[in-house]
């Protein structure tokens, strides 16, 4: 019997964490996710299951810590907001080079700089094209509904230690303030030592005498060994195309016109969708929930059938990029954004897409 | 059923525990609810104001434009959230503060007193409970048990002991809820 409640996306989130059976949380505030290390602190699992709960003395240092953790083999994480993601991002590009599985939690706000404290999606470019320096991919999920933020805990625990790679949730304030039904599941136990050392071989668990050393670093100062590894790498990112993309259509099956849109902007379209089709227009919505790996073959099947598609971001444009290139300028991609912490409605969504319907 | 709902009014008054209280009365009632509040800077001392919807199937969008009902606890929030009622929908405010008093005619109007008969308790703080009693009168989306069982899931046990005064507040603004009629 799953157990029910009303909660904050980042409460959903931080309970997540907790019942996805995680050693240890490594943050520091920062609006609109301050609730996550709020939630943890209040419900304090270091007393129930063990899981550490640590304010940093800032990102920076939780994301070291979080490369510390992880280097262990435990199932740590962090979580923080645009500014303070930006911050991490050296961290990050250190753990996707030592490969070492971690959560890290985005919930975005307007940017650029310090920005606004309000919705938007304008970290896309930072979290699929990159964010820190040299050749590396994070995974990226995108919620986008609080039980989404509940139940991508465990799904990027499952993904970041199948493939040794950090995974990155791209939130927005939407998703993290907003409240929602929740279901909650049974929870999943934290791994005693023997589980780490049985699912983590390559950990620094302690030198045991059959073994070699296990040694954990992304400084690899012979170009030839450092190219291999990059390759290796991108080795890994491909066989997670293969099996990991994930999305999701709604009254797509009879579509002539199509919004792209992931996280809350997926959700504005869903409704910008009903009304659309009240007025007789055959709308649908395709929603990735990985933006790495993106749906492109799933987008591009689409465009067979659909006539025109908009692309709907809280941004001046990023993800559209990646959904030209699926289509491959088949058909006409159009792109609707709000920025800066303003939160498109359904009517004016809707009205663009009608606008650009009669304009073709 | 699908009711979209914006509770506005200052920081303070209670406007997104009332939403949640809504919100959890709908899950209550078995309906799928979302509660998306303002969060901006102009929460800080200035006006606040949550966004509820209940529907008997999942939730679209919890960022809308225009409501079914707007219930407007001070004057910034009726000049902002008048103009959004849809055609043929439902305001329902608190004259205590307002100067300028909602003018369309193609919605209906209900005024409740709440501060006062909240204040005429003794316990000003239920006053949310009160406009909450006025809304469901008008619109009862959701029963009087359920929203009990709301606040029970909303509040604290160590609150539990007020949830009979909430009860009464419900009552009361039941009770002293009333058409205003623009001519």
């Amino acid at each position: 019997m799953k157990e029910l409640k009303l909660m904050k996306g980042n409460e959903a989130f931080a309970e997540g964490t907790i019942r996805a059976g995680a050693d240890a949380y490594f943050g520091y505030p920062i609006t609109p996710q301050s609730e996550v290390l709020e939630y943890l602190m209040a419900v304090r699992p270091y007393e129930t299951t063990g899981m550490v709960v640590l304010q940093a003395e800032s990102e920076i240092a939780a994301i070291n810590m979080v490369y510390g953790g992880a280097s262990c083999g435990k199932r740590v994480l962090t979580s923080s907001s645009s500014p303070g993601i930006s911050l991490k991002q050296e961290g990050i590009s250190y753990l996707a080079g030592a490969e070492l599985p971690c959560i890290i939690l985005n919930v975005v706000r307007g940017g650029p700089g310090l920005g606004t404290i309000q919705p938007s999606q304008s970290d896309y470019f930072q979290s699929v094209k990159g964010g820190g320096h040299g050749d590396y991919k994070c995974i990226v999920l995108a919620p986008s509904s609080v039980q989404e933020m509940y139940d991508f805990p465990k799904l990027g625990f499952e993904l970041a230690f199948k493939y040794r790679n950090p995974v990155l949730i791209l939130s927005d304030g939407i998703i993290g303030q907003m409240m929602e039904k929740v279901y909650l599941d049974e929870p999943t136990p934290r791994w005693s030592e023997e589980e780490v050392i049985k699912n983590s071989p390559w950990a620094t668990t302690g030198k045991v005498v059959d073994r070699e050393r296990n040694i954990i670093t992304s400084l690899i100062l012979e170009a030839s060994i450092q190219e291999k590894h990059v390759i290796k790498l991108y080795e890994k990112y491909k066989v997670i195309e293969e099996n990991e993309i994930r999305y999701e259509t709604f009254q797509c099956e009879d579509a002539e016109y199509l919004f792209v849109a992931y996280g809350s902007s997926a959700r504005i379209c869903q409704k910008a969708v009903q009304i659309l089709r009240e007025k007789g227009i055959k709308a649908g919505l395709l929603r990735p929930i990985t933006l790495l790996p993106y749906p492109k073959k799933a987008i591009n099947d689409l465009s067979k059938q659909i006539k025109s598609i908009v692309v709907v971001e809280m941004s001046m444009g990023q993800m559209v990029e990646d959904v030209m290139l699926a289509v491959e300028c088949k058909i006409p991609v159009n792109h609707y954004g709000r920025t800066g912490g303003v939160i498109p409605s359904p009517k004016e969504v809707a009205d663009f897409m009608m606008q650009k319907i009669k304009g073709e | 059923m699908n009711e979209e709902i914006i509770i506005a009014g200052f920081g303070g008054q209670g406007v997104l525990s009332m939403g949640k209280i809504l919100a959890y009365s709908g899950i209550m009632q078995d309906k799928e609810v979302s509660w998306m509040p303002s969060y901006g800077p102009e929460m800080r001392g200035g006006t606040a104001n949550v966004t509820v919807i209940i529907s008997d199937e999942r939730v679209s969008s919890p960022v809308l434009n225009e409501f079914d009902t707007a219930i407007i606890l001070n004057q910034q929030s009726m000049d902002k959230f008048e103009t959004s009622v849809k055609l043929g929908g439902i305001l329902i405010y608190d004259g205590n503060g307002i100067t300028r008093h909602p003018k369309r005619k193609d919605i209906k109007i209900y005024r409740i007193d709440a501060a006062e008969k909240a204040a005429e308790t003794g316990v000003a703080k239920v006053f949310n409970m009160v406009v909450l009693g006025g809304f469901l009168k008008i619109k009862p989306i959701v029963k009087l048990e359920n929203v009990i069982k709301g606040i029970e899931k909303s509040l604290p046990a160590r609150y539990h002991n007020l949830i009979p005064l909430n009860e009464k507040a419900l009552k009361i603004g039941m009770e002293y809820i009333y058409e205003v009629n623009i001519n």
